[in-house]
């Protein structure tokens, strides 16, 4: 399509202005749509993932899961909430009066904020590596089994008597009774992935 | 309080509780996700095994049409029909001239038993299976001999009275597993006077040392009959065995009189009591129940008649009942292989009946009220709370315990505490897999739960190793179900491959897999061990099939062929071991051809005969005109590409 006049062209860069308008008008509601479409996927995903998460667990096939398990559920999903947050957590998933038991009706919803709001992300290692640095004062490279088990249940939110045995059986090297951090979060880091 | 000097004290020590929060919120991360990935690997254990089930009792569909179409074309023929369909045994003579034909030489050195048996017998039975001795058949077929005889005398429930000084303990599942008897045998004590036991069924089967855990059971009966309770389980099935193991075992350590064994085991197995009633209130049965569970019918029903569950009481067709044709076995069987009413009503348990029966030793409990047909397992049923409670209530009865199900922890207990679920054989599918338990009852008192672990080392490996072989364990047997569908899996990734870009999403591809496997399974958190993902999260479907394929036993057969039969191997195995009547592992190829026939119209198999006949033949390596079927179904086993490098690496 060609112009010959300078006024037909200033017409035609008219409709040519109101038709990129329009172009970029459709152009941003099929993006928009797009985007509605992309995240509604990802809802629809979201969902899928925590029903999967939560059927395992779900022993009775009754849409509920024991209420201690709900932990487990939730780090299993990728989350690294500490136990406080737990407890914040439960107090929007149980029943008013508490049963042992929670539903998936209200797991799912309060769950699939978490994850659209990209809560308690996991510990990056390079924060856990320095942590472990904290605690080893002498900078000696290592903790021995006295001052791992001092910490862990000593401090912060303490390991309870299971969860400080299987550390152990898995960090500390038998010969020398200590744990060198660095590679113990390396073969951590690698068995998860 | 602290004074200011010590500012920079507690500077420090906030920064070590934030350095402990830091790893211990970490590492309760790790341990949850090994805690899901050891769940999902169960979950997949579970399925399988329900799944396999299922394929079970279908078989029996498949052994009525046998029936239904079956032609005798030669005389011996009808023995094939009637081997399945026999419902009075052999006449098995009496011990003294059975069992008394067989010598025990001298230089026999594993235990020899003395009847009437006594407590020293059982002591010596235990120290022999310790040091992996093997008991001589003339010794196993005289416990089976004497059970048969005291079984007889038992009424179809065993009803039991506990004191406070005299509690129950009641066991679950072993299946074979004899380093579990002994742990409960060593934390318990042994069957006595003052410490009764009851076993609740599925003794054998799966584990390797079914006949001695069945032998120390029997004998413990024979030694203490009013104090050692046994009820029959859903293994306790001559049919079930043949496909799970315990028939296998028993020919393999039983060479010369393994046949008699399996005969006589067919019949005590029939002769187990259905159920245990403690104190009037507590039910213990293997399976479970359902809303039409009639308790005074199974106090009445003959238990000898349920032979097993796949067998359903034969169709009564009084039309056909033209030509008559007398078998070996001495039962009179209308061509094509009716059975004449008048002789089969005596013999054979009512349809309702029989359903009772599976009924008690096939159904699982569920959180859903109501009560529906068990899909997974395809017998029994689901029943939910309120069935539970419907039927407790009808018979005045407290509490339901009952087995049936592997349970992580040992037991668990379901229904408002109605229903107890006891499973006693650890570490039931890998190492690592669940605990074990049992539960002792007193009158009066609460139920208490013991629970443990058998392990091969002094300290069990750490929960990450552990959690690994499970997950490798359960993968691996997942992947053989792929490949063994492969052809339909493809077809239905293809169906949504509209691009034929060789990739479908997440969702998909676990749409597909559940739907063509029938396995309900956590499909998007297995993905990732499953098929290769790409960035944008699109699944290379083909990469299902990596790593593993079916072996051709030889090149010219076509692959489809090979699925088929490698998918059905196990159905085969039993149907196999079914005609091979004289339990010899050979068939002959007429009898191989006719079955196949059978099968495959039955299965709506789409595969020419002249390619199994092909098949059929190179696999009869004598060129005697018969098939030793287990080297046939052998040849048809998965590999995996990285099986070697993958168990270096474990070590």
């Amino acid at each position: 399509m060609y112009c010959l006049l300078t006024d037909r062209k200033a017409t035609w860069s008219n409709k040519q202005r109101l038709t990129e308008r329009r172009g970029i008008i459709s152009c941003n509601e099929n993006r928009s749509r797009d985007r509605k479409k992309n995240s509604q996927l990802v809802l629809a995903d979201f969902h899928k993932k925590i029903k999967e998460a939560f059927e395992v667990f779900d022993h009775e096939s009754n849409n509920t899961v024991d209420v201690r398990e709900i932990g487990t559920i939730i780090r299993s999903l990728g989350c690294c909430p500490s136990e406080g947050e737990i407890h914040d957590l439960l107090a929007e998933v149980e029943e008013e009066e508490p049963t042992g038991y929670i539903r998936y009706e209200k797991f799912l919803p309060v769950m699939t904020k978490v994850l659209q709001e990209r809560r308690y992300r996991p510990i990056p290692e390079d924060v856990l590596l320095g942590a472990f640095e904290v605690l080893d004062s002498a900078k000696r490279g290592f903790l021995t089994k006295e001052e791992l088990v001092k910490y862990m249940t000593e401090e912060g939110e303490p390991f309870s008597q299971e969860e400080m045995e299987e550390m152990l059986s898995a960090a500390i090297d038998p010969g020398s009774n200590s744990v060198n951090y660095k590679e113990y979060i390396t073969m951590m880091v690698i068995d998860e992935n | 309080m602290g004074c200011s000097s010590s500012s920079t004290e507690n500077k420090k020590s906030e920064k070590v509780v934030k350095a402990a929060l830091v790893i211990q919120n970490w590492y309760r991360g790790y341990r949850a996700r090994l805690k899901a990935r050891q769940h999902y690997a169960l979950t997949i254990f579970q399925s399988i095994e329900y799944a396999d089930e299922q394929g079970q009792m279908q078989l029996s569909n498949f052994f009525t049409f046998m029936l239904e179409n079956f032609t005798p074309s030669r005389k011996e023929d009808p023995a094939l029909v009637s081997r399945l369909f026999e419902t009075t045994f052999q006449d098995i003579k009496d011990r003294r001239d059975y069992v008394g034909l067989i010598d025990v030489p001298d230089s026999y050195e594993g235990p020899r038993l003395e009847f009437p048996l006594t407590f020293t017998d059982i002591g010596q039975l235990l120290e022999a299976f310790k040091q992996q001795q093997i008991l001589h058949a003339h010794y196993v077929l005289g416990v089976l001999f004497e059970t048969r005889k005291l079984l007889k005398q038992m009424p179809n429930f065993t009803h039991v009275k506990t004191s406070p000084s005299k509690e129950i303990t009641v066991c679950g599942d072993l299946h074979g597993k004899l380093d579990d008897l002994f742990l409960i045998f060593y934390k318990n004590g042994l069957p006595s006077g003052n410490n009764p036991y009851v076993f609740n069924g599925d003794f054998v089967d799966r584990g390797s040392n079914s006949i001695e855990v069945l032998m120390i059971l029997l004998v413990s009966f024979l030694v203490y009959p009013n104090d050692l309770h046994l009820n029959r389980g859903n293994h306790e099935d001559f049919m079930m065995n043949m496909r799970y193991g315990f028939t296998r075992e028993i020919l393999n350590k039983y060479k010369l009189h393994g046949k008699k064994i399996l005969q006589i085991l067919e019949e005590v197995y029939t002769l187990l009591p259905i159920g245990t009633i403690i104190d009037n209130e507590i039910l213990v049965i293997h399976g479970g129940i359902s809303e039409s569970t009639d308790l005074n019918l199974l106090h009445r029903l003959e238990r000898s008649k349920m032979r097993s569950v796949l067998m359903p009481p034969v169709s009564i067709n009084k039309d056909n009942a033209t030509d008559l044709k007398k078998s070996k076995m001495g039962i009179t069987l209308t061509a094509p292989g009716r059975v004449r009413s008048s002789d089969l009503s005596s013999e054979q348990l009512s349809k309702h009946e029989w359903e009772q029966i599976v009924d008690i030793l096939w159904s699982d409990p569920r959180g859903r009220k109501g009560c529906y047909p068990n899909t997974s397992r395809g017998g029994g049923c689901y029943f939910g709370p309120d069935v539970t409670s419907k039927v407790l209530n009808k018979y005045q009865l407290k509490m339901l315990i009952r087995s049936h199900e592997c349970k992580h922890d040992g037991y668990e207990i379901c229904h408002d505490g109605k229903v107890i679920t006891i499973f006693s054989a650890s570490n039931y599918y890998e190492e690592g897999s669940n605990r074990g338990a049992y539960i002792r009852l007193g009158c009066g008192m609460n139920p208490r739960f013991f629970q443990y672990r058998v392990t091969s080392s002094t300290c069990m490996s750490p929960l990450h190793h552990r959690v690994h072989a499970m997950e490798n364990s359960a993968i691996r047997i997942l992947k053989e179900r792929i490949i063994s569908r492969k052809t339909d899996l493809m077809h239905a990734f293809q169906l949504r491959d509209h691009s034929r870009s060789g990739k479908i999403s997440i969702a998909q591809w676990a749409f597909s897999m559940e739907s063509i496997l029938g396995l309900n399974l956590p499909w998007r958190s297995l993905s990732s061990r499953l098929v290769n993902i790409d960035k944008s999260g699109n699944v290379d479907y083909m990469s299902s099939f990596q790593d593993v394929h079916i072996e051709k036993p030889v090149k010219e057969v076509h692959s489809t062929l090979i699925e088929t039969l490698y998918r059905y191997r196990s159905d085969l195995q039993i149907i196999f071991n079914v005609i091979d009547s004289d339990h010899s592992g050979m068939i002959s190829m007429e009898e191989f051809r006719t079955m196949w026939k059978l099968f495959r119209t039955h299965y709506s198999v789409d595969i020419d005969d002249s390619q199994v006949d092909a098949l059929a033949n190179t696999m009869d390596l004598n060129k005697d005109g018969s098939i030793d079927f287990n080297e046939f179904l052998k040849a048809f086993y998965v590999v995996h590409k990285y099986e070697k490098l993958s168990t270096s690496e474990a070590s």
